[in-house]
């Protein structure tokens, strides 16, 4: 099995051609009642007092867009997807659908070169020219978004240089021109690459030990357990495997969650269009889907069968599961883990917001509070406030830190000096923030659960 | 194999987290599964036994129980389990919450300036109660539409309240959206965030106590909708007090409530601390049963199922606006179980035709016996081992009555110590 090298030369080209999906921002709007409890619960709105809230963002917008000439306000982009007004509303309106196409055609409609070209078009040349020039239609912000929407092209890129990449992504001069030219923070350090993805391990292992088919699943790593962390999907195959079930590993693009984020429904679309494919194909072998990464599984699980209509796309969703989570339910993890014991540990544990709008915010502490030698604590339920790609643009970083202080707080008085999450770029966060190392709760199983002297 | 408890409450409002606190302190292990967040957020803060009966205004709500006709939820539980529910309710909320002291109704006025009965009121709402006669003013912002003052004032003059009461609208110093969230104004009062005023940067709770300060004349108190701070509105309402130099209290608002916020805060701690697992953001859809007993019931998420298996259960899902009771042209169902909800077969004699009629749908819900386990058709108990609480029972019309935290908490705490003992049995 490849690395998923099905990149087209051209992703990066900010001209791109767009399939534009039909957006309509009605679903749910009228059964808004207004009781702005949506925006009593958005981290952005707590700390950016020109972002108007989800309330505004989803049915009023819609409203607003009904009658003529109103495009999608520019505050949309201000949204981090983190899909907590979701949870909030009592009237189940559907707000992250509704924020994800307006994104989408927010985004559509700044497209590069529209301006430029309308401009062409109504005999202005130099004025096309110098809209191009200055950049007006916001090129050099969506060429930033697009990059740090589409991770997975530049971690593919720098896993074949990894100890190279990540000098230059952290090398100073580099990142003042980053965020000089581009808009990225140099507040932050880049994740590092790992010297091998899981891909490579898991094809120099010589892919599944076990054979099953009656235990099943395709392991879904997305883009930074495959990267970055591979531990974490080693830990995965390890713990999966010790409880004697057979592991695929389809080929798979990114899940599509930070181009929900950035309006760029076509990218997210055509891995989609891959992802759901390759799965939809393991499901017909017996398999269910498992991810470790609570933002796959809530694109996988949620967000594509919301935004695309894709043959498969239900089923897709419908055997979708978290990793701890599939175990608990198909497995007495609590027996398991009451035999077992690891060495003294301590954990201050972060529950994503994607984790929380899955019903799994609770689990990793039930779980761990009763294994010995454990001891882990909740820090509380603010977000994290990086956000995927949120945190990283220049001018959010600022409110990303401001949404996070409540959860640095609660971390540094808690009593472990580890941190504990599922998500990947709220790990990032919670090092940044207080400097602890972060685990997966899948590390602590694979720990306790696998023997692995043998 | 899966996730297992001693008992499961289905629901997250007032009741489930009544049921499913009681249930833990007999020492049972569990589960809460709730959709969505708590209701509470979206109402007032205010604990209501019975505030009228028949429409006329109840001053006793214990001696008028007994008034109320058999099938009424107080009327199955009795009102040791109301008085009971409330207990467990004042070791909750302690210092924020007042009025266990009397039996007696407390009268408070509302933002749309009617005025309450009603049996528990937090501390910061106290200094406000409209029994007292004391000349007041209330304070509104012109960026908070929701609060009215003036026209509160002169409703409230108009009920008759003792003492004058007058209304005045000022602007919220600083510079805010106009359409500012409550909790945006809150958390600036919580860290007294420094605000631009004519006379050059001012901490926001001296700059709001400056711009009542020329409208309050001779009054003895003053009030403000309740948004003085989320985590230190004692401090709040104290430096306004020093500062203005009279009791300072808070008007109940509407949704998102601060007030309804901070009590779901306090349950939750106590929920936490009771060890009560929570599993929240998922609706419970489907059940199974064997026979007489209900063994699981199942959440779902995009067609994902998650099976949940405990000994026993509490149905908590509410009435009408919980989605505890569902209706369609033909029927009015209990949507997860199924239970019987007894309703006129002609959906023409679920209302009456005036607005503000004695709506037979008001009454809808599940039957229960003493027990609180729903009744079939027949009269025969459902399932031994589901019991029934809060909006989801029938016979009450909590809206008329201004009785529905009384129920939530007395038909929680005999629920939750009811599974939770049978639990313990077996
Ligand atoms: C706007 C408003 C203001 C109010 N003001 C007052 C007041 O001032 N004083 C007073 O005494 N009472 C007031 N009430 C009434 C009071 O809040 C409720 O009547 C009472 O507490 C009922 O509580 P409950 O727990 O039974 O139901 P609810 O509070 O409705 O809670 C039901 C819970 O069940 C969950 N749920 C529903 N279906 C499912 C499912 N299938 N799976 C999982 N979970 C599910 C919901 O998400 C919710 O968390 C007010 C109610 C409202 C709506
Ligand atoms: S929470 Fe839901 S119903 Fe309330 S304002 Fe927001 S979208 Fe509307
Ligand atoms: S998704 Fe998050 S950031 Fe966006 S509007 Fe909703 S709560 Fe706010």
């Amino acid at each position: 099995m490849s690395d998923a090298p099905t990149h087209d030369a051209d992703e990066f080209e900010p001209v791109d051609v767009f399939e534009t999906t039909e957006m309509d921002l009605r679903p749910g709007a009228d059964d808004c009642y207004k009781c702005s409890t949506c925006d009593t619960s958005c981290p952005v709105a707590e700390v950016d007092d020109e972002f108007p809230g989800p309330k505004f963002q989803g049915p009023e917008q819609w409203r607003l867009k009904r009658k003529e000439g109103h495009g999608i306000d520019d505050s949309i982009t201000s949204c981090s997807n983190c899909m907590r007004c979701d949870d909030a509303c009592p009237s189940s309106v559907p707000l992250s659908q509704m924020h994800n196409t307006a994104r989408g055609e927010y985004v559509e409609d700044q497209r590069f070169g529209r301006e430029a070209l309308s401009a062409l078009a109504d005999g202005s040349p130099r004025e096309a020219l110098s809209i191009v020039r200055e950049g007006q239609d916001g090129l050099v912000e969506r060429l930033r978004n697009r990059i740090l929407a589409n991770y997975h092209t530049s971690a593919w890129l720098a896993s074949y240089a990894p100890g190279v990449a990540n000098f230059v992504m952290n090398f100073g001069p580099a990142r003042w021109a980053m965020e000089k030219t581009m808009g990225v923070t140099s507040e932050r350090e880049f994740p590092e690459f790992a010297d091998h993805t899981f891909r490579e391990w898991w094809t120099a292992r010589g892919g599944a030990r076990v054979e099953n088919p009656d235990k099943r699943i395709a392991y879904f790593h997305g883009c930074y357990s495959n990267f970055n962390t591979p531990e974490v999907g080693k830990a995965m195959v390890r713990v999966y495997e010790n409880f004697g079930y057979e592991i695929l590993v389809p080929p798979q693009k990114c899940s599509g969650t930070p181009m929900f984020a950035n309006g760029m429904l076509g990218d997210a679309r055509r891995h989609a269009e891959t992802n759901v494919k390759n799965l939809a194909a393991a499901i017909e072998n017996g398999a269910d889907v498992v991810a470790s990464c609570t933002s796959c599984s809530m694109a996988l699980g949620q967000e594509y069968p919301e935004l695309f209509d894709l043959d498969g796309i239900e089923d897709v969703a419908a055997h979708t599961y978290e990793g701890v989570e599939y175990l608990r339910l198909h497995e007495d993890l609590e027996d398991a883990l009451d035999e077992a014991s690891v060495e003294g540990s301590e954990f201050a544990y972060h529950a994503p917001c994607h984790a929380r709008n899955q019903g799994l915010d609770t689990q990793a502490v039930e779980l761990f509070s009763d294994l010995d030698g454990v001891d882990i604590e909740d820090v509380g339920d603010s977000c994290s406030g990086i956000s995927g790609t949120y945190g990283w643009k220049e001018e959010k970083y600022d409110y990303s830190m401001e949404i996070g202080a409540e959860m640095f707080e609660h971390m540094e008085g808690a009593d472990g000096e580890t941190g504990m999450t599922e998500c990947p770029t709220c790990a990032m966060q919670m090092e940044h923030g207080t400097g602890y190392e972060i685990r997966h709760p899948l590390e602590l199983l694979d720990e306790a659960l696998v023997d692995r002297s043998q | 194999m899966a996730i297992e408890d001693d008992v499961c409450v289905i629901g997250g409002g007032l009741a489930g987290m009544t049921a499913a606190l009681r249930a833990a302190r007999e020492g049972a292990r569990v589960r809460l599964l709730s959709h969505k967040k708590s209701t509470l957020r979206h109402a007032s803060g205010l604990i209501d036994i019975l505030g009228y009966a028949d429409g006329e205004l109840v001053a006793e709500p214990f001696d008028a129980l007994a008034s109320l006709p058999e099938s009424h939820p107080y009327r199955r539980v009795g009102s040791d389990a109301v008085r009971a529910g409330l207990s467990l309710f004042d070791d909750v909320t302690g210092d924020a919450y007042r009025g266990s002291h009397t039996d007696a109704n407390a009268l408070v006025a509302t933002h749309g300036g009617t005025v309450k009965p009603t049996a528990r009121y937090p501390t910061r709402v106290a200094p406000g109660l409209a029994s007292q006669s004391r000349r007041t003013l209330l304070v509104g912002f012109d960026s908070l539409t929701a609060f009215d003052a003036p026209l509160a004032a002169d409703h409230l003059a108009a009920a008759g309240v003792p003492g004058t009461t007058r209304g005045v609208t000022v602007a919220f110093p600083g510079d805010f959206r106009a359409d500012s969230r409550v909790t945006r104004f809150a958390r600036a009062l919580d860290d007294d965030e420094p605000v631009e005023t004519a006379s050059g940067p001012t901490p926001v709770r001296r700059a709001l106590a400056r711009a009542v300060e020329p409208h309050l004349g001779d009054v003895e108190r003053v009030g403000f909708p309740a948004i003085l701070g989320e985590e230190e509105s004692q401090e709040v309402r104290k430096a306004l007090e020093s500062s203005l130099g009279v009791d300072v209290f808070e008007v109940p608002m509407g949704p998102p409530s601060l007030l309804g916020l901070g009590l779901e805060a306090l349950f939750q701690e106590a929920l936490d601390s009771a060890g009560v697992r929570r599993t929240t953001g998922n609706p419970v859809v489907d059940f199974d049963a064997d026979g007489e007993r209900v063994r699981s019931v199942s959440t779902d998420r995009n067609g994902r199922q998650v099976p949940f298996h405990a000994d026993e259960f509490v149905l908590a899902t509410g009435g009408l606006v919980g989605k505890g009771i569902d209706s369609n042209r033909e029927r009015v169902v209990e949507p997860i179980f199924d239970c019987h909800v007894p309703h006129p077969d002609d959906r023409y004699e679920w209302f009456t035709d005036e607005a503000f009629g004695d709506h037979p749908f008001a009454r809808f819900g599940v039957n229960v016996d003493d027990d609180l386990r729903p009744l079939d058709a027949d009269g025969k108990v459902e399932y031994d081992n589901l019991r029934a609480v809060g909006g989801v029972l029938g016979g009450a019309d909590f809206a008329a009555e201004k009785s529905g935290s009384g129920i939530s908490l007395a038909t929680g705490h005999a629920a939750g110590r009811a599974a939770g003992a049978a639990a313990n049995q077996r």
